[in-house]
């Protein structure tokens, strides 16, 4: 229902006045005026109008009221605990603060004291890495998985296994084997971003329609047309629900990942902060994180949506 | 060579088994067909009946349990585009463009012979075929039901099939979209000579449109029934035709088959 007002608030401003826009409600409710006054179309258009002005009011109010009653109870809420709790700062102090920090997010004072940018770009890195790594393994592992049944027998039981496994738990054996902190924990998110992407191919493979298929067989289609064709654009749609998934996992996995390994990171500065005892410092953090997670998971959607293709019905 | 015209599918003694979960189904028994070349023939027949099985066997993306299938004196494999398929959904690939849909066809069948120009030519012929010209850069989400179908159809015959083989194409259209398309197929029959095999549960259509209706038996273990040769002179009208004597008989001949001797399965039960 968003979406279709916001769409009608773009519509208004492309089309001229009086066409209805391309959203639901207001089609049906200039279908409805259109019965009503077949003559009148003028006072038709301007009643749609004023109908149209409505329902964007109504939308615009539900988008905005309601989101911020939510962060007002939330602050309210802070508040009380801050001023029960001695040691815990109120929303204000930590305002105050995350002015001073963002002044300044890029100072380098010695490789423990850095500022926060340079924090979180260092674990996006190593998220970039341990996910590129794992998509660049686990995508064409999924669509040999899917297209092969004996590939999928043979590594289904293994997978099955695997996965519920905490990344974490694989955080020890990345230290034995490389014999760093930074490989390490590339290597926990690399486990933990792989699964969903192997999964959601192979289920994606499985998935393409028959039809699809048989109009390969009939065109007698090569292996590499089949794949470019009909697998790939099929398939894609799941393969970017795979992404997004994993890219949420790993992000959640590295801020635990990096308060064990240390270095710079995120997680190693909440982890640092929470040593130094400095909670306003440890509250940012967490909306920094926050806000991060939430700009790659939009990203991904948008991402999803352009290459969703409609299924085609009759 | 009048042998091979005479006999250009050649079904001999097919059957058809399916090994499912609840067991084994017999779907075909004792299928023997031929159809000559430029003959345009429609298999009817109650749902369940195998005409659709049996036109997969004649496209190769089945394999017969027992029997042979021949196509101009060589034995059915599997799929070729020598017999293009017209799906019932029409199956585009929904993130190509019309053309892009006909393309792929054309290049499999004549890249390997013929210039980019000439495959271009080619798709956009096809296209012109079907009077699609205008909506070659749209996508099938974009284009009526009918319009797919067309499009599906322009997709087959552009790789110049010896055999086109259609599975209730207008099934899924409504009744004046699907008069359209029988008129236009009847054209373009007329036009390219093909030999069509074609599935329908229609029987104005297959009396419209073929020169035998092979009308079958209700399953499991189906087979031909009774094979009725349509000598109504060509090119047929469908508005004079609704007086023709001659048209009704036909018509009354395959309802009587249908309705009669093969009564509904689930009347039989009931």
């Amino acid at each position: 229902m968003m979406s279709a007002v916001a769409e009608s608030i773009m519509g208004d401003n492309a089309k001229p006045a009086g066409v209805p826009a391309a959203s639901e409600p207001l089609r049906a409710a200039a279908a409805n005026e259109a019965q009503v006054v077949p003559a009148a179309s003028a006072a038709a258009s301007v009643k749609t109008r004023s109908l149209r002005k409505k329902i964007i009011a109504g939308g615009l109010f539900m988008r905005v009221v309601p989101p911020l009653l939510g962060v007002a109870l939330l602050v309210l809420v802070w508040q009380i605990i801050a001023l029960k709790t001695a040691s815990f700062p109120t929303p204000w102090v930590t305002l105050k603060e995350a002015g001073v920090m963002f002044s300044d997010p890029f100072y380098r004072n010695s490789p423990n004291d850095q500022g926060i940018g340079w924090n979180v770009l260092a674990s996006l890195q190593r998220v970039g890495m341990g996910f590129g790594l794992a998509a660049l393994v686990g995508i064409p592992l999924g669509f040999a998985i899917g297209r092969v049944e004996f590939l999928s027998r043979m590594f289904g039981p293994i997978i099955s296994l695997l996965r519920p496994v905490s990344p974490l738990a694989w955080l020890p054996i990345g230290l034995l084997v490389f014999k760093s902190a930074n490989p390490a924990a590339i290597w926990s998110i690399f486990i933990c971003s792989i699964w969903p992407m192997i999964i959601n191919t192979a289920v994606g493979v499985q998935r393409v329609p028959q039809d699809y298929m048989n109009v390969a067989r009939v065109l007698n289609l090569s292996e590499w047309k089949v794949l470019t064709k009909i697998l790939f654009p099929s398939v894609l749609p799941y393969m970017l629900t795979g992404v997004r998934l994993s890219i949420g996992t790993a992000w959640l996995v590295i801020v635990a990942a990096e308060m064990l390994t240390g270095g710079v990171g995120i997680g190693f500065w909440v982890w640092d902060e929470w040593n130094n005892l400095n909670v306003p410092h440890i509250i940012i953090a967490i909306v920094v994180i926050g806000v991060v997670g939430l700009v790659l998971e939009q990203l991904l959607v948008a991402l999803a949506k352009a290459f969703t293709y409609e299924q085609v019905n009759n | 060579m009048d042998n091979i015209n005479g006999k250009f599918i050649d079904i001999h003694g097919v059957e058809m088994v399916f090994h499912t979960k609840k067991g084994v189904f017999h779907a075909l028994r004792e299928i023997n067909l031929t159809v000559a070349k430029g003959e345009f023939v429609t298999l009817i027949g109650h749902s369940g009946c195998g005409k659709s099985t049996l036109l997969n066997l004649i496209a190769g993306l089945l394999k017969p349990s027992d029997g042979v299938l021949l196509c101009a004196n060589r034995e059915i494999g599997g799929p070729a585009p020598e017999r293009a398929v017209v799906f019932q959904n029409h199956s585009l690939l929904p993130w190509l463009t019309c053309y892009e849909n006909i393309y792929l066809g054309v290049e499999r069948v004549f890249g390997a012979t013929e210039n980019r120009t000439q495959l271009r030519d080619r798709t956009r012929a096809a296209l012109a075929l079907v009077g699609l010209t205008a909506a070659e850069a749209k996508r099938p989400n974009e284009i009526s039901g009918g319009m797919k179908q067309r499009v599906g159809i322009a997709r087959a015959l552009a790789m110049e099939p010896k055999v086109l083989l259609m599975d209730e194409p207008f099934g899924a259209l409504d009744a004046l979209t699907r008069a359209h398309l029988q008129d236009e197929l009847l054209k373009i029959v007329a036009k390219t000579e093909s030999t069509v095999v074609m599935v329908t549960h229609d029987v104005d259509e297959a009396v419209l449109l073929s020169d035998r209706i092979v009308m079958m038996t209700n399953g499991p273990a189906a087979t031909i029934g009774e094979i009725v040769e349509v000598k109504l002179p060509r090119p047929r009208d469908r508005v004079t035709l609704a007086q023709d004597a001659q048209y009704g008989a036909y018509r009354t001949a395959v309802l009587e088959f249908l309705y009669r001797k093969q009564a509904h399965p689930a009347r039989e039960a009931a």
